[in-house]
């Protein structure tokens, strides 16, 4: 069974909510190891040859499964690249929860690069889950990197939801997508930095197909000396339907930079990008001090709703 | 009872100071309804802020229960019982009716509680305790949601700045009667309402004009009612503005 200590356990809680072993498919990586494994009649978790990795295979038309990949690290100056296939058949609907917990209370770093590959055959649903947590005070950083891919064959649908909100002190996401036909991509991302985390995000969703469909939107707060960068760029090949949206609290000396990107290359391609930055309303916080919180307190409510 | 003494209020435009509220002096007794009218531009919102302490005066003091609360801050003066529906109430990304209610309450409320709240301005809770408060609701709605947040407060002093502009005449009649009914419960309390709605202005116990900055007349309602009447401080229901009644008659 599984032998986890409590800091484990507390990260397991915080990046995949999981309390225990997870139902259905799993595989709980810790400290550069597997440490336990379980697959389905349906979904299959095959690891790489080296062990830096797994390939998850999901039969056509699994329905309501899960998949549980999360990876914890408690020891100061791992290093370390995993790589995760999945496959997807077609008119699968499955939900994957990966995420990344990192606490290091040593001097040295302590690295994630999660590369991620999804290859979803037609009609498929997939949720995708991916949190990041970090924790320990130690002068060693805790560092993310997570590279997603997205392959989607005709009328398949993807939804992520990314959500990085504490403790991790360096992170460069770059995520790719390709859609063919009535094929949907919607991201929601949820990023919140501080100190003097850096976190840059890079997306490039090409939609080949029509009728293709992306909606990528980030909402973020940046606090004290940190920065984000969150740069979007959709490519519209054909008939198709794009929106991405960057909205972001900046806080202290935060700063964010957001850098639109459409490209039309097709005319029948519809493509909206949507940017705003700025401090929290006055009005947003005096309306609740009129509710007698403190003011402190008023903002602590309105980024988590911003953030919820 | 809240008490205003020698009550000053100037803004600094292009370098110049100008006056928005001079000397005001006056009183709300506790058990009271009082309507603030007068014409746009007087400074009735800014005497709401002023009292709310989401402005501070530049001389005078504020009174409540003979307590100084001149230099408290929002937080203190709510804590203390203070109550404000704006008259352009705040939109916030994320923050969901409910959660706007129970932080209104200052308790952990449960979802039917809140739905009282709702209901009792005329919205359908179910359809709306969930939504965001943000510009997917309608000024109306929003309104309604900002008097909810009031009552929720049962403060011992609410303070309402317009709350029929925007709301529709069905709503508009079930305002009345969330007034008559704060009124009827008021106790120890007090209520300030600033409205030109004739039928808000006739459930007053007192009514105050304020005109450029100072109070320009002061009595109880009976006194001061029939010289509004037919005035644009007193504007009967059916001439409410964006409100269609279907008939001309009046
Ligand atoms: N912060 C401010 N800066 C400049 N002018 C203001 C400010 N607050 C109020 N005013 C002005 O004060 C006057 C009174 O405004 P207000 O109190 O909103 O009146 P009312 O609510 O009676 O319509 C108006 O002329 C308004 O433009
Ligand atoms: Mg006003």
């Amino acid at each position: 069974m599984l032998e986890l200590d409590e800091i484990q356990k507390r990260l397991l809680a915080e990046v995949a909510d999981l309390h225990k072993v997870p139902e259905g498919a799993y595989n709980i990586r810790s400290n550069g190891g597997s440490v336990g494994r379980a697959s389905t009649e349906n979904i299959e978790i095959i690891p790489r040859e080296d062990g830096q990795g797994l390939t998850v295979r999901i039969k056509a038309g699994t329905k309501n499964e899960s998949v549980h990949i999360p990876v914890v690290m408690t020891k100061s100056g791992i290093k370390e690249t995993v790589y995760n296939d999945f496959y997807i058949g077609e008119d699968a609907d499955v939900t994957i929860v990966a995420g990344c917990g990192i606490d290091n209370c040593g001097t040295q770093d302590s690295q994630h690069d999660g590369i991620h590959r999804f290859f979803v055959e037609k009609g498929a649903k997939v949720k995708y889950v991916e949190k990041h947590y970090g924790s320990g005070n130690g002068a060693g950083k805790r560092i993310l990197n997570p590279g997603t891919e997205v392959y989607q064959k005709e009328d398949s649908r993807v939804e992520m939801e990314m959500v990085q909100i504490k403790g991790v002190d360096d992170t460069n996401r770059t995520t790719k997508a390709e859609l063919a036909a009535g094929a949907a991509l919607v991201v929601r991302e949820r990023l919140m930095t501080h100190n003097d985390q850096n976190a840059v995000s890079t997306y490039v969703v090409e939609m080949n197909g029509e009728g293709a469909s992306a909606d990528v939107v980030s909402r973020s707060v940046a606090r004290d000396n940190s920065y984000q960068k969150f740069d979007a760029k959709l490519v519209g090949n054909a008939a198709c339907s794009g929106h991405t949206e960057c909205d972001s609290i900046i806080m202290d000396k935060g700063r964010i930079l957001a850098v639109p990107g459409l490209e039309a290359n097709d005319v029948d391609a519809a493509l909206v990008h949507e940017a705003a930055i700025g401090k929290i309303a006055g009005d947003q916080i005096i309306k609740l001090m009129t509710l007698g919180l403190s003011e402190a307190e008023a903002e602590e409510q309105i980024i988590n709703g911003f953030l919820k | 009872m809240l008490e205003l003494k020698n009550v000053s209020f100037k803004v600094n435009e292009d370098g110049q100071d100008r006056e928005i509220i001079g000397n005001i002096t006056l009183k709300v007794p506790d058990g009271r309804l009082v309507v603030i009218t007068g014409p746009n531009g007087g400074g009735k919102s800014t005497l709401a802020r002023l009292i709310a302490g989401i402005a501070k005066p530049d001389s005078g003091s504020i009174l409540l229960d003979d307590e100084d609360i001149t230099d408290m801050s929002i937080t203190e003066r709510a804590k203390r019982g203070i109550a404000f529906a704006f008259q352009q109430p705040v939109r916030f990304k994320g923050i969901q009716v409910f959660d706007l209610i129970r932080l209104a309450t200052g308790r952990d409320i449960s979802m039917t509680d809140a739905c009282q709240y709702l209901a009792s301005v005329g919205l359908c809770a179910r359809d709306y305790i969930d939504r965001e408060v943000n510009s997917s609701l309608s000024g109306g709605e929003l309104k309604r949601i900002e008097i909810a947040t009031v009552l929720a407060r049962g403060s011992k002093l609410s303070i309402f700045d317009e709350p029929e502009a925007g709301i529709d005449l069905w709503s508009f009649s079930n305002l009345i009667d969330v007034f008559e009914g704060m009124r009827r419960n008021i106790k120890g309390g007090s209520i300030i309402i600033i409205s030109h709605q004739e039928r808000i202005l006739s459930i007053a116990d007192e009514i105050i004009v304020i005109k450029n900055g100072a109070v320009a007349d002061q009595g109880p309602k009976d006194k001061i009612l029939p010289s509004l009447t037919g005035t644009a401080d007193a504007v009967p229901e059916c001439r409410m503005s964006g409100v269609r009644t279907g008939d001309d008659k009046c």
